[in-house]
């Protein structure tokens, strides 16, 4: 276990994440998809930190990217369900108006 | 270097990242959402790989524990009962795929041929480190995380709360009978 192949596992899951994002429709499976991506930045934060700096500054920065992550989900989350009790879908292709 | 720590690397990367494609080539979204499931708890793996013992847990915590039941829960309430279809194909596939591809390759290629300056690798518990220094040094970003997660929970009850006439009628109602 290196640090190249860490940050290759890392960029599988970041382009992974990108697939996803630009191909679902569904909202909550672009949110799966920026999840995806995040926890590659993590990755890549985390084995950084491991393999090239004493301090712990990387894992610190990991967890507040997880705790951003976890008020992005709820708030995006409570979002796709007013979407869908306004317009009956969450289709990302159909939220084109600004006024439900 | 091989040892059993390289096999089990190598055994928890190829479950992240396997479960990373699934997500993304499955079409049922909740047969997604269970690969994203190992896809997370792979990555909490690679963590304790690296020493970072805090952060494995919190992993499994939140993410694991914590979004991906949100997520679940989000799939089964954004769906109509009777519409089984939850099947989900894409869209853009195809350069959507090259793109990706190309993008890797250029991060692996990239990655693979910097040489980075390694440093001597120590494996020590860091959960006290983490404590300490979020108390002392980065205690602005904690307290701003803090309040940011109260703005969070504020606005997502507000957003999810149902219609503000119609509903108040039926306690009102509710409290009669």
């Amino acid at each position: 276990m290196t640090l190249d192949k860490l940050l290759v596992v890392a960029a599988a899951l970041f382009c992974c994440g990108l697939y996803i994002v630009m191909t679902r429709r569904n909202a909550v499976a672009v949110l799966m998809g920026v999840e995806l991506i995040l926890n590659a930045t993590n990755l890549n934060f985390v084995a950084f930190s491991h393999y090239l700096s004493r301090v712990m500054g990387g894992q610190i920065f990991a967890v507040f990217v997880i705790v951003l992550a976890a008020a992005e989900a709820a708030v995006a989350l409570a979002i796709f369900l007013r979407m869908f009790a306004t317009t009956g879908t969450v289709e990302v292709d159909l939220a084109d108006r600004m006024r439900g | 270097m091989t040892g059993p720590s390289d096999y089990i690397f190598y055994a928890v990367a190829a479950m992240t990242v396997g479960s990373a494609v699934l997500v993304a080539v499955l079409p049922n979204i909740i047969y997604a959402a269970v690969a994203l499931l190992f896809s997370f708890a792979g990555v909490a793996g690679l963590y304790v790989l690296l020493s970072a013992d805090f952060l494995a847990a919190t992993q499994v915590l939140v993410y694991v524990g914590g979004i991906l039941v949100l997520i679940l829960f989000a799939v089964f309430l954004s769906n109509r009962i009777a519409d089984v279809k939850i099947n989900n194909p894409g869209r853009f596939r195809l350069p959507a795929g090259a793109i990706c591809l190309v993008l890797f390759g250029v991060l692996s290629f990239t990655a693979v041929s910097t040489p980075f300056a390694v440093k001597r690798t120590v494996y020590l518990p860091t959960t006290a480190d983490i404590g300490e220094l979020l108390m002392t040094r980065y205690l602005l970003p904690f307290e701003v995380a803090s309040v940011l997660l109260l703005a969070a929970l504020i606005g997502a009850a507000l957003l999810s709360r149902p219609d503000r006439e119609a509903p108040e009628a039926e306690d009102m109602e509710e409290g009669k009978g």
